[in-house]
């Protein structure tokens, strides 16, 4: 499946969970929040959410700022 | 007769209460612009701020994995941290960024909320940030929310339920200093919660002069993080807005035209 991740797009196989997703990535232990379709999917939901075909993720993180 | 000195007044304690949390610094810094986490750190340390402001963005994919992130050299543990809405021009994506802040540091509602009129001027959209503040006060966010100089509009977002309101002093990354020290003051004397003053501060003295203005803090980045020395800069900025803060509940002279002699004139002997 393609879907977008931080504006690229990306192929992934289906029933690709978010931590999946995130493992995948190298990002599994860091700290970040995870938008799909401009909703927020909570970190205790990584492991069931499953990200589908067409999806729009976004992955954050703190940076400095003022 | 007892010996026991009165304690002095600026030893009595005067924190800064935003948001029911009481606070010993007055001065807020931004992690902006620094050369790398070094000196994020070793400047953030050096200005004594408790309340730290970071920007939120995009997770670089598949680059540099390894490299140390702000949270493990801002820790969530030592600073209250202040995730901005910098770079935000609709009220839309400030509050999509506060939520995702909001998920990111495990429920912390303190935003600092700024949606930007243009690039040129920095100058904050005002009906964006109403409509955004609004939002994020009924979602329960605690906002601080970065204004202009006026002094109706900071009275607005008071009664709105925003948490401290932060007029600019100058245009952000200026360092023009206060440019209207009257409305500056005006709007400290409405309000009931917080006054900040927040961006265009260039140097020590400015600081100063804000808190000598009554406000209640100042949040800076630039002006800090663009000196030749961040670090000395840090300190310096440290002990302005004490100084500042002093001199404002110490009560200064009013402004005369002429002279006044500090000496007595009685008891001359020529």
């Amino acid at each position: 499946m393609n879907i977008t991740l931080n504006g690229n797009a990306r192929e992934y196989p289906d029933k690709l969970s978010a931590s999946e997703l995130l493992c995948s990535l190298g990002l599994a232990d860091k700290r970040l929040a995870l938008e799909v379709n401009q909703e927020i999917v909570p970190r205790s939901t990584f492991d069931s959410y499953i990200i589908n075909s067409g999806d729009q993720v976004e992955i954050v993180h703190a940076i400095g700022g003022g | 007769m007892s010996t026991v000195m009165q304690a002095p007044v600026h030893a009595t304690t005067d924190p800064l209460l935003i948001a029911g949390i009481e606070y010993r610094s007055r001065l807020l810094v931004g992690t902006g612009k620094y050369k790398d986490m070094d000196e994020t750190r070793a400047a953030t340390e050096a200005s004594g701020a408790e309340i730290v402001t970071v920007a939120i963005r995009r997770t670089n994919i598949g680059q540099n994995p390894g490299e140390p992130s702000l949270l493990e050299v801002i820790s969530p543990d030592k600073y209250t941290l202040l995730p901005n809405t910098a770079g935000c021009y609709t009220a839309g994506d400030a509050v999509r960024t506060c939520r995702l802040a909001r998920e990111l540091l495990d429920g912390h509602e303190l935003v600092k909320l700024e949606v930007l009129g243009d690039e040129k001027t920095l100058f904050p959209d005002i009906v964006q940030t109403i409509e955004a503040t609004e939002i994020l006060v009924k979602d329960g966010f605690k906002v601080m929310v970065y204004t202009n100089d006026d002094p109706i509009i900071a009275k607005r977002f008071e009664d709105m339920g925003c948490v401290a309101v932060m007029p600019l002093a100058a245009p952000i990354g200026s360092g023009l200093g206060i440019r209207n020290p009257h409305n500056i003051m005006t709007i400290v004397e409405n309000a009931s919660v917080p006054i900040l003053v927040d961006a265009g501060v260039g140097t020590a003295s400015d600081a100063a002069i804000a808190m000598e203005l009554g406000c209640d803090g100042v949040l800076m980045n630039t002006a800090i993080a663009g000196a030749q020395d961040p670090v000395l800069m840090a300190s310096s900025m440290k002990k302005g807005i004490e100084a500042g803060r002093e001199a404002f509940r110490a009560g200064r002279i009013p402004r005369k035209r002429f002279a006044s002699a500090s000496s007595p004139l009685d008891g001359t002997f020529f």
